[in-house]
């Protein structure tokens, strides 16, 4: 009963580093509190009532010491802003080989596609050793995706994608939680984080029910949905091109530049006037409302995998 | 510290029993008055900053709902509401030279230019009623009617329906304020009848001024805001 | 010598006894029976928030849900938060003590506002009274937060009665405020300058100007809330075009000075209690005085820590925790501060000051964890988990709570003209210290292992430190019994109270305990310094 857990285990490089912040500010913490108890019950005995201590000379100003302990402390709080944001922008940018997962919140679960098809509820196998990136939206509500072992959230937000990412350096089974309240079953919305050995997590993939790329699925709506009438190569209209394009710069209406990213993507299937390619007319029509989230994640892996064959040399 | 003694002085009528003196009620009423009207910078001012926001991120949306609104009626409504500062400003002058009639003649002139605004922001409302443009369930989504494109995404419609609601908030709360005013307004003019303001003591009359012309103010960054900035897209 | 001797005779009754009516009560312009009006109110609220928390850690001290239902969970955490922050913490201080004290600090007669006063306390209950409806009637459960799109679109709870309540409470917020800032810009004393000023009216002051600056933009985002639940028109809801990101900022810029509003006032307690307590003045008063004024500015501009996961970017993350660090500065001023003021004092252990500094230390532990949230990548791991719950406990439990306590204890002679009995003052105060660090520090170890906040069950492995918790939490409703016991029963059988028990420094403290219901006969002419201690011996009056 008292074998309980003080401190999280820590299943990634960066949780380490998190931690060593931690640590420095828990000294901090520790450091001024011990000198402010200490201070506060020697003087509060020394100085009692009655006692024979010497009060000769007490001053109610010094100016050294108080600008002493207004620039102390600021120099140790810039300190440990600099330490925390240093890490903190390694938590925030994705390395470009990340392997891709998506991840669909809503009340009260968690639906994780791999970009190979296959789908999960509430758990997430991914190999030791690689770089993992979630892009994550959600149906309703605000949610937030929460592995303490990996010392990393995101919340994720109905209408955006937002991505968080991180690489596992130690097999085992962490908690997955909900961290943003999200209603009654808000607490119920947990799951397990399953890191693997490679060849494990190769025989995992191969096991279940086989399932088409999440790619292949896109490719099918592609032509279903009829957006290869415009953007196919014998299109009457005329309609940028998607093959390339994908992490690549796109040149608008007005001048601007942009990166075509996944929220590019999205953007420009439900609000294709915000955007127009310079050079095209705003034809096309919006999908929103006759698209799900779902399918917007496969026709965005679909037009990623158009991207990928075409770039020469990567 | 002295030792008590009963004060033997002669107290205005007007001197509340917790002030020294005249002088001291009067700074502390402005000084209130002002600091209230601080709180309502505040609470307006975060209404404009929302509108600003939305505004950025659709401009199609909200000039299309800015068409839809009379610039003519508005203009008039500015003129009278400005006019309506200058009549508060002579009432307050009237208060300063300790003349009674004065002062209820501009009060009532103030409360007359009032309740014309409110009646054309009246008819303005009724109107935007029949047009279906009161937001909730009864707004319409016909694009030719909110003088879409037809080529907007359904969120252009969402947010023109966003311009109306900030519009109806944003003024509603602005009539709302001016019909708290024309209470106020219609307190002072009794209390003027009977002779209450003096050249000593016009304090409430300068405190209605003050507020007055706030809420001439608001009006005055509502009007551009809502009504001319998109006259031209 | 005794200014009062001579008109003994026919002295004038106490402003208790003045007007014995329900009536005389119920419509006073005196401020200090405002200030008792309310007591009796927010001691009300305490209550129920507490019972809230009662339930919560009955709870907590399983992983299953086991006591009640998670949907009562959910509305048991969300009474708890909106009524201890709107109807306990956020008047506590300035309503109760502020309204009673802060005339007879400067030398005034009453507020500037005496009618204004009254109406503040009247709006606070019509709030109240909404918002109690709101929990009687099936109850919220939207956290005291009110996230969207979760409480604008998808709630089936009284969220818009809660909100109403809220809405209307803010306005006795603002009201109070202002009569503050007008009553000390216009009715000090005549020898009453800004640098005499007591810390205490600075910290009023300060609060005040965060109330009426801050409250109304909380009254407009919880109005667009209720236009959004009411005309179903998106303006937070992504579906419908609307961003829920805005909410969090419009909520954020209000509830971060909130936080502030409910902290400076303990200050001012606080910097009452230690001086008279050591008998030496203050150390630094000017720089007392400048950090509070400071807390109140810097404020203002780091709401967005609290949104530094919530997908805004990661530069407008920086710049919030930068500036977090920089308001944490002027805290731990106060707190070297009053460390100092001890140093070579007369320093003595009677109740207020066991409360006094039970609070430096405890909220340079809730400040300093303030710390570790302000620090980017940390605050990743540990957002919306225990160890934000534990933080922002030990500034308001062990922090602001605490402060209101010794205020109330250091006040009660002068307020009710009674004494409490000691030994039950310093048993309480001991069981309170005690019970809270049982019940909070557990949790900053929980929060840091992954417990997420406002979870109904959890997984197993938390349990024992949730169990430690509660019985912490137990011990700590004592400690908060105990009080409400030995204070009322001081009103019938407690010693009859002296001016001064405390010779203390300080105007109140040259008036009868209680007071007259006008404060002073004659406004005081000339004033000392502020914490004139020691005082001089023979000014010390036992009668």
């Amino acid at each position: 009963m008292w074998d309980f857990p003080l401190f999280p285990e820590r299943a990634t490089e960066i949780a380490g580093k998190v931690d060593a912040v931690y640590f420095g500010e828990l000294a901090v913490c520790v450091g001024f509190t011990a000198l402010i108890c200490v201070l506060i019950l020697f003087y509060a005995i020394k100085y009692r009532k009655g006692s024979t201590a010497s009060r000769a000379n007490a001053v109610t100003h010094h100016l050294a010491l108080e600008i002493a302990w207004i620039v102390i402390p600021l120099i140790i709080s810039m300190g440990i802003f600099g330490a925390a944001t240093v890490v903190y922008f390694e938590m925030f940018r994705a390395p470009a080989d990340a392997s891709e997962v998506y991840v669909l919140g809503r009340q009260w679960m968690w639906q994780i596609q791999h970009p190979g098809g296959k789908r999960e509820i509430n758990e997430l196998h991914i190999p030791v050793g690689q770089p993992v990136k979630l892009m994550m939206t959600s149906q309703d509500v605000i949610h937030s995706f929460y592995i303490p072992a990996f010392r990393t959230k995101q919340d994720v937000l109905p209408g955006r994608y937002t991505s968080m990412w991180f690489q596992p350096n130690k097999v085992g089974k962490y908690h997955l939680f909900c961290a943003e309240y999200c209603g009654t079953k808000h607490s119920g919305m947990i799951g397990s984080i399953h890191v693997m050995e490679p060849a494990d997590y190769e025989h995992w993939l191969e096991s279940g029910t086989q399932t088409e790329t999440l790619a292949t699925s896109g490719a099918q709506l592609f032509k279903s949905l009829g957006c290869s009438g415009c953007h196919g190569l014998n299109a009457t209209v005329r309609a940028p091109l998607l093959e390339g394009v994908f992490g690549h710069p796109v040149p608008l209406e007005g001048g601007s530049v942009v990166t075509a990213d996944e929220k590019y993507i999205r953007d420009s299937i439900l609000l294709p006037m915000s955007q127009v390619v310079a050079g095209y007319k705003p034809v096309m029509p919006t999908f929103q409302g006759r698209i799900s989230e779902d399918e917007l994640l496969k026709i965005i892996a679909y037009i990623k995998a158009l991207g990928r064959n075409e770039r020469s040399g990567q | 510290m002295s030792i008590a003694e009963p004060r033997v002085e002669h107290h205005p009528a007007q001197l509340a029993h917790h002030f020294e003196d005249l002088g001291q009620q009067h700074e502390s009423a402005n000084l209130g008055m002002w600091t209230f009207l601080a709180t309502e910078v505040m609470f307006f001012g975060g209404l404009f900053g929302a509108f600003c926001i939305y505004r950025f991120t659709d401009p199609v949306a909200f000039a299309a709902g800015s068409h839809h609104l009379s610039v003519l009626w508005g203009t008039i409504n500015t003129f009278v509401l400005l006019t309506s500062s200058l009549t508060m400003a002579l009432a307050i002058h009237a208060g300063q030279t300790g003349e009674p009639k004065k002062q209820v003649r501009y009060l009532l002139l103030t409360m007359l230019m009032a309740t014309i605004f409110l009646g054309v922001k009246a008819s303005e409302y009724y109107e935007d009623y029949e047009k279906h443009l009161i937001p909730g369930p009864s707004f319409t989504t016909d694009l030719k009617e909110l003088g879409l494109p037809t080529d907007v995404p359904e969120h252009t419609v969402q947010h023109t329906q966003m311009f109306f609601v900030f519009y109806f908030f944003m003024t509603g709360l602005h009539a709302f304020h001016m019909v708290i005013g024309l209470g106020v307004m219609a307190w002072m003019v009794l209390l003027a009848r009977k002779g209450r303001f003096t050249r000593d003591y016009y304090t409430p009359l300068e405190c209605t001024g003050l507020y007055w012309h706030f809420v001439d103010l608001v009006w005055v960054f509502l009007f551009p805001l809502l009504y001319l900035i998109d006259l031209h897209k | 010598m005794n200014a009062y001797a001579a008109t003994e005779v026919e002295a004038e009754p106490s402003y208790l006894t003045a007007g014995q009516t329900i009536k005389s009560w119920l419509l006073t312009v005196d401020h200090k029976r405002i200030g008792l009006l309310y007591m009796v109110s927010i001691t009300l609220f305490f209550f129920i928030g507490g019972a809230a928390a009662t339930i919560l850690r009955l709870e907590l001290m399983t992983p299953g849900g086991d006591v009640v239902q998670a949907e009562t969970y959910n509305k048991m955490f969300t009474a708890h938060g909106v009524v201890m922050v709107f109807f306990f913490l956020i008047p506590s201080i300035p309503a109760v003590l502020g309204n009673f004290l802060v005339p007879l600090m400067i030398g005034a007669r009453d507020l500037a506002f005496p009618k204004l006063n009254l109406a503040s306390w009247y709006i606070y209950m019509l709030g109240g009274a909404f918002t109690l409806w709101a929990l009687l009637m099936g109850g919220v459960d939207t956290g005291w937060t009110f996230y969207t799109p979760y409480s604008s679109m998808f709630s089936n709870t009284q969220v818009m009665a809660a909100a109403v309540g809220v809405f209307i409470v803010g306005f006795s917020s603002i009201f109070t405020g202002l009569n503050f800032i007008v009553t000390i810009h216009k009715m000090r004393a005549p020898g009453m300058t800004w640098r005499k000023l007591p810390l205490f009216v600075w910290a009023m002051y300060a609060t005040s100007i965060i109330q009426i600056l801050g409250t109304p933009v909380l009254a407009v985002t919880i109005g667009l809330v209720g236009l959004e639940r009411i005309c179903g028109v998106g303006i937070f809801d992504p579906k419908l075009g609307g961003d829920p990101i805005l909410f969090q900022h419009l909520f954020w810029f209000y509830s971060h000075p909130a936080v502030y509003i409910m902290l400076l006032p303990s200050f001012g307690v606080i910097n009452e209690i230690v001086p008279c307590f050591s008998r030496r003045p203050v150390f630094g008063y000017n720089a007392m005085a400048t950090a509070m004024m400071g807390i109140a500015v810097l404020g203002f501009v780091v709401w967005g820590h609290h949104m530094l996961v919530s997908g805004q970017s990661m530069y407008a993350g920086m710049v919030f925790s930068v500036l977090s660090y920089l308001v944490a500065i002027p805290s731990g001023v106060k707190v070297f501060n009053w460390t100092a003021t001890l140093y070579k004092g007369s320093v003595s252990g009677d109740t207020p000051m066991l409360y006094a500094l039970g609070f430096i230390g405890l909220f340079t532990i809730g400040g300093l964890t303030g710390l570790v949230l302000a620090s980017l990548s940390v605050d990743v791991h540990v957002h919306d988990t225990y160890f934000v719950v534990a933080h922002f406990h030990y500034i308001m439990v062990g922090g602001a709570v605490m402060a209101y306590l010794g205020g109330i204890h250091f006040w009660w002679p002068k307020i009710t003209g009674r004494m409490y009995p000691e030994i039950w003052g310093k048993l309480a105060a001991l069981t309170i210290f005690i019970g809270f660090n049982l019940t909070f520090f557990p949790q900053f170890v929980l929060g840091y292992l992954g417990m997420p906040r406002r979870y109904y069950e959890y997984p197993p492995e938390f349990q024992v430190l949730n169990v430690m918790s509660t019985a912490g939490a137990s011990i700590l409703a004592v400690g908060y019994l105990l009080p409400l016991g030995y204070l009322l029963l001081s009103l019938w059988y407690g010693p009859v109270a002296s001016r001064n028990p405390w010779n203390a420094a300080g105007l109140e403290w040259e008036l009868p305990s209680p007071p007259t219901t006008h404060n002073f006969d004659e406004i005081p002419a000339a004033v000392e310094r502020p914490y004139d201690y020691p005082l001089r011996e023979h000014d010390r009056v036992d009668s």
